[in-house]
């Protein structure tokens, strides 16, 4: 079975908001046969903490009409991370391994690298202008910094050739 | 001391129990020990009393207003839109989206409203149209401080400064309409340009997914408007429009309870006791601290007039001042020194402690740095991105907002 052969590749998908029926896809007809999956979702810890903090801002005030948004949040987080790995477990329709890991995205999309042989992820960022900034940050630092080869896949068709700018003229 | 004992417990609220604790014994040790007359006293709860009624009705309202499904009826028309019009510019047109709602709820029903009832539909609305919650979560918590200036309602201390202005319901929005809408805008250009990475995922809701959409609240949308009217009517007529709030939360009280929506001790809950008690003390322990130093140490900060340098410096101070603890007590120092320059400068006080909390993300550094040695999930929040974001939109916003207030003083007068 897939996860007990030593021979078969660990395939580590970053499954996110948005882009991650492409990361998928791309998992499913580039990585080798008999491939291990792994989905990996990472909720970014500080969105919550953003909500926490602007309730201790209130000085209090909140406790009338509610409860602590942070609280509520982290709780909707977790299931909406479930909620999104089970629909890409779904449409990977293979056994998987699914990840759900609560912190820094990036930083947790690298410790993940270190034990795969290949990670797909979709690119981010704006696509309208390319160039050395149309990466994401956290999309550039993983691309950066991941330990095994990396799959950028498009969320959307790849563009075509014709858009890349003309080459610089050559000195004269 | 007496201050520092209470905004110290406020921060920390040893074992979750109220801020009241200190609060309201320490005003009246104050009381005793003579540092404010018994006289000073009555009069501080006399100004104080009506704004807590107030706020209290507006709890009341905002908890009402959600028992109705109001929210949820918002969080329903953002996905229902964001999933009619796939091709449209996306997740930049949620965040408008939540811009306008964010923006409208924090005027009418405060920014409590905003922060505790708002900002989970929000999120939960990002989820199920499958784009990246972070700009939008963050909108709301930037704009339950920084569109809090339109109504005397939409914060806790416009509340105050009403009372200390002098101002009608009618003008005050008059004069803070452009400064609101002048920094909602410097807010939707910097968010829109710090998160375009996050904003150029597309929406893409799961087809499967239905929408249990409860429809629009019509009786308490209507029951708000007029509530709204009430105020400037109230108001123009030479009445306290806490009146209009109170029987816009009496109307539809009456009727969850009548349907049994709602038990009365929810109601009592809502009001929120605790901290009505707690606004009382502390604005007497300031009122003390104030006419025993504190007031004479700050007078010659604060610049006199309502020239457009003495706005911003007013303003500058006054966001100063809200970031080392809090807008709460940061306002009730400020107001009685303001007052005498007239209601320009108390409005340039209310831009100040109403955009400035958005530097730091608890909106002051004391909380911050408790937050610090707590830990909360084991390592400290990553602070770096959010203040990031508050050093491009909190000076940027002050500037446009006093320049917008001078130019409303100019245009309608002062």
């Amino acid at each position: 079975m897939a996860g007990s052969d030593a021979q078969s590749r660990s395939v580590l998908i970053w499954v996110c908001e948005g882009t991650w029926r492409a990361s998928v896809d791309a998992g499913l007809s580039l990585a080798p046969a008999g491939a291990r999956f792994t989905l990996l979702h990472v909720t970014p810890a500080e969105v919550a903490d953003a909500a926490h903090g602007a309730y201790l801002g209130l000085f209090g005030r909140g406790h009338g009409v509610g409860r602590d948004p942070g609280a509520r949040l982290d709780e909707l987080a977790a299931a909406s991370a479930g909620d999104l790995l089970a629909r890409a477990a779904g449409r990977l329709g293979h056994d998987c391994e699914k990840l759900e890991i609560h912190g820094h995205a990036e930083r947790a999309v690298v410790a993940a690298s270190a034990r795969a042989d290949l990670l797909v992820m979709a690119r981010d960022g704006d696509r309208a202008r390319l160039g050395p900034k149309s990466l994401g940050k956290a999309a550039r630092f993983v691309v950066d910094h991941a330990a095994c080869p990396v799959l950028l896949v498009w969320p959307e068709p790849a563009p075509d050739i014709a858009t890349i700018p003309p080459p610089p003229h050559a000195g004269g | 001391m007496a201050l520092v004992a209470v905004l110290a417990w406020a921060v920390i609220r040893p074992r979750g129990w109220p801020e009241a604790v200190v609060a309201v014994p320490a005003a009246v040790i104050l009381i005793a020990a003579g540092a404010i007359g018994g006289s000073g006293a009555v009069t501080e709860a006399r100004q104080l009393g009506p704004v807590i009624g107030f706020l209290a009705a507006i709890l009341v309202l905002a908890h009402l207003c959600d028992d109705d499904g109001l929210f949820q009826a918002c969080g329903a028309w953002m996905a229902r839109t964001g999933t009619s019009h796939p091709r449209a510019a996306g997740a930049r047109r949620l965040l408008a989206q939540v811009f306008v709602i964010a923006s409208v709820t924090t005027a009418v029903l405060s920014l409590d409203a905003t922060v505790v009832l708002l900002t989970p539909v929000v999120f939960a609305t990002a989820s199920r149209l499958d784009v990246r919650a972070k700009p939008q979560v963050y909108a709301c918590t930037h704009l339950a401080n920084s569109a809090s200036l339109l109504l005397p309602v939409s914060n806790l201390t416009n509340l105050l400064a009403f009372a200390a202005s002098g101002l009608a319901f009618g003008r005050f929005a008059a004069l803070m309409a452009l400064p609101w809408l002048a920094v909602i805008g410097t807010e939707y250009a910097v968010f829109t340009r710090f998160f375009a990475a996050d904003l150029s995922v597309r929406p893409r809701p799961d087809p499967d997914r239905r929408e249990n959409d409860t429809g629009l609240p019509v009786f308490t949308l209507a029951v708000l408007a007029l509530t709204l009217a009430g105020f400037a009517g109230a108001s123009a007529a030479g009445v306290n429009p806490a009146w209009a709030a109170c029987a816009g939360a009496a109307v539809l009280a009456v009727r969850a309870l009548a349907r049994r929506r709602v038990a009365p001790a929810a109601l009592v809950r809502a009001a929120d006791l605790p901290f009505l008690l707690f606004v009382l003390g502390l604005g007497i322990v300031v009122k003390a601290v104030v006419s025993n130093g504190l007031g004479a140490a700050l007078a010659p900060l604060l610049p006199g007039g309502t020239s457009l340098p003495a706005l911003l410096a007013t303003a500058a101070l006054a966001a100063t001042l809200a970031n080392a603890c809090n807008n709460l007590p940061a306002v009730l120092v400020l107001l009685p020194l303001a007052a005498p320059s007239g209601a320009g400068a108390v409005l340039a006080v209310l831009l100040g402690v109403n955009i400035g909390p958005n530097l730091s993300y608890t909106g002051s550094l004391a909380t911050l740095l408790w937050r610090r040695i707590l830990r909360r999930h084991g390592s400290a929040p990553d602070l770096g991105e959010f203040t990031r974001l508050g050093l491009l939109t909190v000076p940027a916003g002050l500037l446009v907002a006093v320049l917008a207030l001078w130019v409303s003083l100019h245009g309608i007068g002062g």
